[in-house]
């Protein structure tokens, strides 16, 4: 085993462990808390993987602004902060259920790609990751239009927002 | 003369000979040095916050006509001591029903968000912790961990003080990230690079000159973000007491007290290399890499200073003004000077240098002009709604 391994086998049992916390956790803030070493821990994944410009939007949009909001509805809407509601509800067997097949579909897939037993080449030196990254989100030819349509909803949810909060008077 | 251009290379050859001569695989020997690194720098840095301790009372007595400590040794620079030699022999108490782990990690969390922001940080042309190509993000999601420091600490304590100035720091916190981060896209605008230390190269006319509004925006925001006054609401002395740190004692209050002071100096530092050319000062950079660090704290003491010098004078605003002015006015001012300098730098890319620097200045001055009458023309309306026609009587006399 490479060095490289035993890191990533390192976070990715942490991130599991953490994700299992989030959902088996009575108290909510700790569940926020938990979530957001889960999100950590997946931001750690897509630094090994060299994604850095991911990991760190990760960070600054996950656990900076995200998870930062669940504590504060959490916060908020509790009368009790400490309140402890019941942890499964009528349909958990569902949840489990789908949870399973989603997990069953995704190994299906990765095991059928050729890709998934060789080992990924390293970068060129002088490639800049975050500069392909930029390019390809306004090119043409790759992935301008569902940038744009991901902006449009953006800014729909925004003005919906906006309009659902303002008070006429 | 080795030495002087390139220390971190020398020192880092010389260990690797010696650990290789004890018979230490490469490999490790390679942790090793990257261990100790970032050791001797994390240390260095607790050495001077110890010193901004002495700093800040020093300034702060100057600013209020005192003559703050004086007792302990030369100037009083002994007193950090004496307070730290206080703070750990304090009692260490924990509140009843705190939440015992969150409220233990919230200061580690707090100085750490700080500390980690030197791993971009470019000393010298040849001492850079890591060059991340992405480096003005990683600075705002140091923040983000920041952020959540302070709301652990502020729910954790189980208090209710500490809870409001929880939540209104983190509001304040989470607003001003957005015009910081705009403003931060401007220098990775002219530098090409989001890399601090390639921002810091690009740098042979100072950003500032370019973008003075960009710069200006970034002090404001930046205080913001590090909960000093005038925006120092989740602090508030005369109504949380003390805000989300109410409830620590001992070196855990000194955990938030000395990682907001260091944090203060890192942004005063950031200022200085995003807008002022990092540690780059006519060429004297290229002597020796000491006078690069020294130029560089010596820009970064200077920002520091201004950050002081506003604590000092200005009041506390109200928090819903507070978030108004971000909301309402600096951050449509950050995104159209994003937008205009982004336009300007296409338009003017192959033109001379003067002409470059000129356009870039004129269309800054040009935005702030246009935010202040349009901020004015608002205000003006907005007190005419609320005290009738009475004062555009008033206000022509």
């Amino acid at each position: 085993m490479t060095v490289d391994q035993i890191i990533f086998l390192v976070v990715a049992v942490g991130t599991l462990i953490a994700a299992l916390r989030v959902v088996t956790t009575g108290n909510l803030v700790h569940a926020a808390l938990w979530l957001i070493a889960t999100l950590f821990g997946v931001a750690v994944t897509f630094a090994i993987l060299h994604a850095s410009f991911l990991a760190v939007v990760q960070v600054v949009v996950y656990i900076g602004a995200i998870a930062i909001l669940f504590i504060f509805a959490v916060m908020l809407t509790r009368k009790e902060m400490r309140d402890r509601g019941p942890q499964m509800n009528r349909n958990w067997w569902f949840g489990a259920l789908l949870a399973a097949v989603t997990f069953g579909g995704l190994a299906l897939i990765v095991s059928g790609w050729s890709g998934v037993t060789k080992t990924a080449t390293a970068y060129p030196s002088d490639f800049d990751a975050v500069s392909a990254l930029g390019n390809a989100l306004v090119s043409p030819d790759a992935y301008v239009l569902p940038f744009e349509v991901a902006s449009v909803l953006l800014v729909a949810a925004l003005v919906g927002a906006v309009y659902v909060a303002f008070n006429r008077k | 003369m080795d030495f002087l251009k390139d220390p971190l290379k020398v020192a880092a050859d010389w260990l690797l000979g010696l650990f290789s001569r004890w018979g230490i695989p490469d490999l490790w020997a390679q942790v090793l040095i990257g261990f100790l690194g970032i050791f001797i720098l994390i240390a260095l840095l607790m050495v001077l916050d110890i010193f901004l301790v002495w700093i800040e009372r020093k300034v702060v007595s100057r600013f209020q006509s005192r003559i703050g400590p004086n007792r302990l040794g030369p100037f009083g620079l002994i007193q950090p001591f004496a307070d730290i030699i206080k703070l750990l022999i304090k009692e260490d108490t924990t509140p009843a029903g705190a939440d015992k782990v969150v409220y233990n990690l919230a200061p580690i969390l707090s100085m750490m968000s700080v500390l980690i922001l030197w791993a971009v940080v470019p000393l010298a042309p040849t001492i850079l912790g890591v060059d991340l190509n992405i480096g003005v993000l990683y600075i705002i999601a140091a923040g983000a961990i920041g952020t959540l420091s302070i709301i652990m600490a502020g729910w954790s304590s189980n208090n209710k003080y500490s809870l409001i100035g929880a939540f209104r720091e983190v509001a304040v916190m989470l607003s001003f990230e957005i015009p910081m981060l705009t403003v931060m896209l401007i220098p990775t605008i002219f530098a090409g690079s989001m890399g601090v230390g390639a921002i810091t190269q690009a740098q042979d006319t100072w950003f500032v000159l370019l973008a003075p509004l960009a710069a200006v925006i970034f002090l404001i925001a930046a205080i913001a973000e590090l909960g000093r006054a005038p925006f120092d609401m989740g602090e508030a002395e005369s109504e949380l007491v003390s805000g989300y740190n109410i409830e620590y004692s001992g070196m855990k209050f000194g955990m938030f007290y000395a990682g907001e002071l260091l944090h203060a100096f890192t942004f005063g530092g950031f200022w200085a290399i995003m807008f002022f050319g990092g540690y780059r000062f006519f060429g004297l950079e290229q002597v020796s890499a000491f006078l690069a660090i020294a130029i560089l704290f010596f820009k970064a003491f200077i920002g520091y200073w201004i950050i002081m010098w506003v604590k000092y004078t200005l009041l506390r605003i109200r928090i819903d003004h507070m978030l108004a002015f971000n909301w309402k006015f600096l951050t449509p001012v950050a995104f159209v000077l994003l937008m205009v300098t982004a336009f300007m730098n296409a338009l003017l890319a192959d033109a001379p240098t003067w002409l470059y620097i000129g356009g870039m200045f004129l269309s800054n001055v040009l935005v702030a002009w246009i935010a202040l009458e349009t901020a004015r023309f608002a205000s003006r309306k907005e007190r005419e709604r609320v005290e009738g026609a009475s004062y555009a009587v008033r206000g022509t006399e």
